[in-house]
């Protein structure tokens, strides 16, 4: 494999596993409150349509991720009703959202199918650090949503272990009798990051349609949305690991991809299976044993102070 | 010592569906004193002090502090009325530090955490309340003691002035115990008021100022302690007179049931929870195991009931190995467990009461024939078990979750006793039940012991132990540290023994592999 090939691999690698890393971001947010979210993939198609479609009426990707992060935001809202307010159960509720946010999004995005977006997010190159040898080209030669990505991470890693909030919306997925009896807001607390997930898996949508693809096809996030619910897993609840994660997995996607381009007796949808086969092996190998390791307490479980 | 009333609780009322958890109750707490809450379980001292923490609301009355009413919408409210609850089932989050669950629902810092200062004022509390603990240690490392002290601690960094203890003494060794009531004394003298939750006399005469009897819900009376006496307050608790003593009718037989040898099982922590244990209960012998909980009591009833794999060791009943056998094949020889969980792994609890009644012998004529289950004979079988074991239930065909704890227990022993065990598992059979209930299910054990059975009694209640058992033997972290049987043993010597204490003289010889 020659040098080009492997810098454009692992460009390609960052592109492919950012919404995935989007919507995993989004994912431990909600988990580390407590609340299992199987709606992501649903929630990125919302927003990845939603995006689309503002782009389309304004000609501002800007707006359009805005759109996205909205449209993200009120699916999880639902699932945040559901699943906090009335205690429904979370799974139900998570693939309810993922077969209604996959109907809603083919509904919306039936005019535009195909169409190219009049305006998208171009690759910028970061200044002198792009000219370093292939750390440059793979890490800053990216448009400004993955450098987004790029500073959630820590920023969300502070948020977690160092902050106030942080510790709070842990201990309610922790342990939401031990958070209530100190007087912190379980339900509150559950709403903002279930909602706060969601505007991610917005996010991730809206990087397919606006800067990855950049146009909108029906059900283009692929499986993208259940890839991150596992690298949640895979990543140990941690945004770091997440963020590495991801790009693996993006790496897998690229590798498909390219092999298929440069021709080989491989079938191509065998080529195509791999990030999910990818996926199954990652989660045998890091749950091995039946031990989730870092699987917040009360993850799945609603909340009722009264009823035991 | 009688200061000023702090707290005063008038007309309280709180119902739950189907239930009347508190009628109408009063209490005042004066600063500088150590107020015992004693009545039976149910009684509803636990239910008054969550309204009074700000966890429940009333349905009727008010509370006021120092003088003024005031209404509670959360434990935050009461926090910051200077009162603090310690749950019997503490509300600390395991794998948070000590100063991560202190600082845990404070407004400042407000965003970035300085935990370093925490750590520093609970260390600098610790040492001023006799209340020890290393505040980076995470929960999940610290003993149970220890836990209870980082939630003492949570409530002494919030300034809290009224403290509520829950039951504090029944996960603690006698000692710890001790040690407790020192630091609850002190805290006393220093002008705060403790509210002290139990059942047990002994206790409360040893600590408490004055003592309010909850009973049924409602007042009984409040009493200073100088001017009461342990029978009196037996006799308010429970309204009528209770003797606890059993007589011994005879004597263990020679034939050994139950055998463990060298046996090692893992925790569901992956750490070894048995490290060699060695065990051996007689026909006609009830053997108790006393012990912190945590120490491997679980895994023990779990090890012998082959719902925990074996490492290491062998497990005999009767002249049959059952080392890792599956509970099918453990049954069939005569083995019975009264597990710690009864909705959970003793009943189920959306089945009912006949299905439950026969989720033993299900397998076999004349319940079943072939695959198809003859319901006429389990209605009939389990109209006699139910009449038998004076099990109070709603309906043959009512599911068993809606039964009381009582009443399950009940069942559940129903159930296994008419199974005819050769050897029986009982953990904490008595947990949660009334002095009444507990009676019942004291009987049924005895009984089931004159008959010739082998009885592993696991229990957290010492007292209980010793009142049935014919041999005790002490259990820390996973080995029998201690042996004796029970008509010579001592609370002393059983405590220090439960505490990991090696004695200079091994009273019994002992069990250690």
């Amino acid at each position: 494999m020659d040098w080009v090939l492997a810098v454009s691999i692992c460009q390609a690698a960052v592109t492919a596993g950012t919404p995935i890393l989007f919507a995993a971001l989004g994912e431990i947010l909600a988990e580390r409150a407590g609340v299992l979210n199987l709606g992501v993939e649903g929630m990125m198609l919302v927003g990845a349509v939603s995006g689309f479609l503002v782009t389309v009426r304004t000609g501002s990707p800007w707006l359009g991720l805005l759109g996205a992060l909205v449209a993200g935001g009120l699916m999880a809202l639902i699932h945040a009703a559901l699943c906090v307010g009335l205690r429904a159960n979370q799974v139900v509720s998570g693939l309810a959202l993922t077969l209604f946010g996959t109907g809603l999004s083919g509904y919306l995005g039936k005019p535009v199918i195909g169409v190219p977006a009049p305006s998208t997010f171009r690759t910028v190159e970061v200044p002198v650090l792009a000219d370093i040898p292939f750390l440059g080209p793979v890490v800053f030669g990216h448009d400004y949503l993955v450098y987004i990505s790029y500073l959630l991470v820590p920023a969300l890693w502070f948020f977690l272990y160092r902050t106030r909030p942080g510790l709070h919306m842990r201990a309610v997925g922790e342990n939401p009798a031990a958070a209530d009896a100190m007087g912190i807001n379980v339900g509150w607390t559950r709403y903002i990051y279930t909602v706060a997930g969601g505007v991610l898996a917005g996010a991730g949508g809206a990087y397919l349609s606006l800067a990855y693809a950049p146009t909108w096809l029906e059900n283009m996030t692929a499986g993208r949305g259940w890839i991150a619910v596992a690298l949640v897993i895979f990543a140990g609840w941690n945004p770091l690991v997440a963020l590495a994660g991801s790009y693996l997995f993006g790496g897998v996607d690229a590798l498909g991809l390219r092999i298929q381009a440069v021709g080989t007796v491989v079938p191509s949808f065998f080529l195509s299976m791999l990030p999910y086969i990818f996926t199954i092996l990652v989660l045998l190998v890091s749950t091995r044993g039946g031990r989730r390791l870092g699987a917040p307490g009360a993850l799945g479980l609603a909340y009722d102070r009264e009823g035991h | 010592m009688a200061g000023d009333i702090l707290v005063e609780m008038r007309g309280i009322s709180k119902r739950f569906p189907g239930v009347l958890a508190n009628d109408r109750v009063s209490l005042s707490v004066r600063a500088g004193e150590v107020h015992a809450l004693l009545g039976e379980n149910g009684a509803g001292k636990t239910t008054l002090m969550s309204i009074l923490s700000g966890l429940y609301r009333p349905d009727g009355g008010e509370i006021l502090v120092e003088g003024r009413p005031v209404v509670f919408r959360s434990p935050r409210d009461a926090i910051r009325a200077g009162i603090g609850m310690v749950h019997q089932h503490f509300r600390l989050v395991e794998p948070f530090t000590v100063a991560e669950n202190v600082t845990l629902g404070l407004d400042r810092p407000r965003f970035a955490l300085h935990l370093a200062a925490v750590e520093q004022e609970v260390a600098r509390l610790g040492d001023r309340h006799g209340l020890k603990v290393d505040p980076r240690a995470q929960i999940w490392q610290l003993s149970v003691g220890e836990q209870q002290r980082v939630e003492i601690l949570k409530m002494l960094y919030r300034g809290a002035r009224v403290l509520i203890m829950d039951e504090p003494t029944a996960v603690l060794t006698p000692q710890e115990a001790r040690d407790l009531f020192t630091v609850l004394r002190q805290m006393a003298a220093a002008g705060r008021a403790v509210v002290f939750i139990s059942h047990k006399l002994q206790e409360v005469m040893e600590v408490a100022d004055r003592i309010t009897v909850l009973r049924a819900g409602r007042n009984v009376a409040t009493l200073e302690k100088a001017a009461t006496s342990a029978r009196e307050l037996a006799r308010l608790m429970v309204g009528r007179e209770v003797s606890v003593s059993y007589q011994r009718t005879r004597q263990a037989g020679q034939e050994v049931l139950l055998c463990l040898e060298g046996v090692e099982a893992m925790g569901d922590r992956g750490f070894l929870a048995l490290r060699g244990l060695s065990l051996r209960v007689h026909a006609g012998e009830i053997v108790g195991v006393a012990g912190v909980s945590g120490n491997g009591q679980r895994e023990l009833a779990e090890v012998i009931s082959g719902l925990r794999p074996t490492l290491r060791g062998s497990i005999r009943v009767g002249d049959t190995e059952v080392t890792g056998c599956h509970p099918a094949r453990l049954i069939a020889c005569g083995l019975s467990l009264v597990p710690e969980d009864r909705l959970g792994t003793g009943l189920v609890p959306t089945l009912t009461v006949c299905d439950n009644a026969i989720l033993k012998c299900y397998r076999h004529p004349p319940v079943s024939r072939g695959p198809f289950l003859r319901r006429g004979e389990i209605r009939r079988r389990t109209r006699v078990l139910v009449e038998e074991f004076a099990v109070k239930v709603p309906g043959l065909d009512a599911p068993v979750r809606k039964l009381s704890g009582g009443n399950l227990q009940r069942l559940l022993l129903a159930r296994e006793i008419s199974a005819r065990p050769r050897v029986m598992v009982a953990v904490h059979p008595t947990r949660g039940l009334d002095v009444g209930a507990t009676a019942g299910v004291h009987r049924l054990l005895l009984e089931q012991r004159d008959e010739g059975a082998a009885i592993l009694l696991i229990s957290e209640d010492l007292d209980e132990i010793l009142a049935l058992s014919d041999r005790v033997v002490v259990l820390y972290e996973g080995r029998i540290v201690g042996e004796m049987p029970a008509a010579q043993a001592s609370r002393e010597e059983i405590g220090l023994m439960m505490a990991g204490i090696e004695l200079p003289k091994d009273a019994g010889g002992g069990g250690q592999a």
